[in-house]
């Protein structure tokens, strides 16, 4: 248990090992430590951001899919009311239609009884003509007698 | 601790053959050298340095290679312990302990080589006759000069801290006026001469205690393997022998860590103390 120079030779070898490790050894190993451990707070935090903007975004995607629900349902109720105003006009039209073609119809019967009586008051009348010159079985005089034909033919 | 020529019996002589050290005499009394820590502390250290620096040099902030992931580890690690205790500016802190540990720890851990391997080898490479007169000491922290010249420097680094956190005047006032304060001028220069023994012991507790326990660890240690060796000479002891061994190798594991942990914690207690004082 001798001590002796031994002594100041280690005390400096120990004092150079500090000195080395304080330069050289420790700050860029604690500067990697550092940094890894910033990067990987940085890491959680952007998964962190990531999961909030995900939730977000679901949250929109609902958001949209209600407002599309919605937006059809209004479509199918228009569509629907438009429906019923077509059939509706379409019945008034039918009816409406109808009815003028049912007042044609009574003018054109009311006309064309018109004409049946028109001629058979003209075939009477030529029935009556005839008929008195049997009675009275003699020629009349077209010509002379006309004034008195026609008044004749009127009065039927 | 005379040479050889104790003689009496071969395990003592044994023993005491390997408790010599290697030493290189460069002046009268003091002024001699033990090679054999200064070298084996030497190589280690610069393992240490070139390790960790190589290592330094290529770290990476991404995912790191496993050899960058141990540094790193221990790197942690002693951050960890230094924060727990000190608290300031760690830039010096920091490095002197994890110097502290690395260097206590390889140093320690050379207790795990065989005893005779350096024999062995001088043997070989010198013949039997050099080999006897061929001394190395192959643990340096079982060495008092190396244990002492770690804990003195750390105590001068208690001593600056000290006188940094409390200027030189606080520093030296406290010496006289500290751990029993008085009041009025009569009382304090009566109290003045054993605040300053008290102060005295405390401060050289330090570097003894630091020193003393890490040597008494190591030096024992080396001689109950020592022991064990003398019991495996025999050839009914070599089978108890083997496994006592290789228990106390086990054991020494622990123990080699555990200094050097204890070394460098109360390294940083200390400092902190000192730093931290009102």
């Amino acid at each position: 248990m001798n001590v002796n120079a031994t002594l100041l030779g280690q005390a400096i070898s120990f004092a150079i090992l500090i000195w080395f490790t304080m330069k050289f050894i420790w700050p860029p190993l604690m500067a990697a430590i550092e940094e890894r451990q910033k990067k990987i707070a940085d890491g959680l935090a952007a998964a962190e951001r990531a999961r909030q903007e995900l939730k977000d975004a679901d949250a929109r995607v609902a958001d949209e899919i209600r407002k599309a629900r919605e937006e059809a349902t209004q479509i199918v109720d228009r569509a629907n009311q438009q429906y019923n105003q077509i059939v509706d006009k379409a019945k008034t039209d039918a009816i409406a239609e109808g009815a003028r073609q049912k007042a044609a119809a009574q003018a054109e019967i009311e006309s064309l009884s018109h004409q049946a009586k028109e001629v058979l008051r003209q075939q009477v009348a030529a029935l009556a003509v005839s008929g008195a010159e049997k009675i009275l079985k003699r020629e009349i005089d077209q010509a002379r007698h006309r004034d008195l034909l026609d008044a004749l033919a009127k009065e039927i | 601790m005379s040479t050889e020529t104790s003689g009496g019996g071969g395990l003592t002589e044994y023993i005491t053959h390997h408790l010599t050290h290697n030493v290189v005499k460069v002046g009268e009394g003091f002024w001699s050298v033990n090679f054999d820590s200064v070298i084996v502390s030497a190589v280690l250290g610069l393992i240490f340095i070139v390790w960790f620096s190589l290592k330094a040099r290529k770290a990476t902030a991404g995912v790191p290679s496993k050899g960058q992931a141990f540094v790193e580890m221990v790197i942690e690690f002693v951050d960890g312990q230094v924060k727990d205790v000190f608290h300031g500016d760690r830039r010096f802190i920091a490095p002197l302990a994890l110097t502290i540990f690395m260097w206590v720890f390889l140093m320690n851990a050379m207790d795990l080589l065989p005893l005779d391997l350096i024999g062995s080898i001088a043997g070989l490479v010198g013949g039997p006759e050099f080999a006897h007169h061929f001394y190395f000491r192959a643990v340096p922290t079982a060495d008092v000069n190396t244990t002492f010249a770690m804990s003195i420097t750390v105590f001068f680094i208690i001593i600056f801290y000290s006188i940094k956190a409390k200027g030189a005047g606080g520093f030296t006032k406290e010496l006289f006026t500290a751990p029993f304060h008085a009041h009025g001028t009569g009382a304090k220069i009566i109290l003045a001469p054993a605040n300053f023994f008290l102060n005295l012991v405390e401060y050289l507790s330090k570097p003894v205690s630091l020193a003393m326990r890490l040597f008494g660890n190591m030096y024992a240690g080396e001689l109950v393997f020592m022991l064990i060796s003398g019991l495996m000479i025999t050839a009914i002891g070599f089978v108890p022998g083997v496994l006592i061994n290789a228990g106390w190798a086990i054991f020494h594991i622990l123990i080699i860590g555990l200094q050097a942990f204890i070394f460098m914690v109360l390294t940083v207690v200390y400092i902190s103390m000192a730093h931290e004082h009102h």
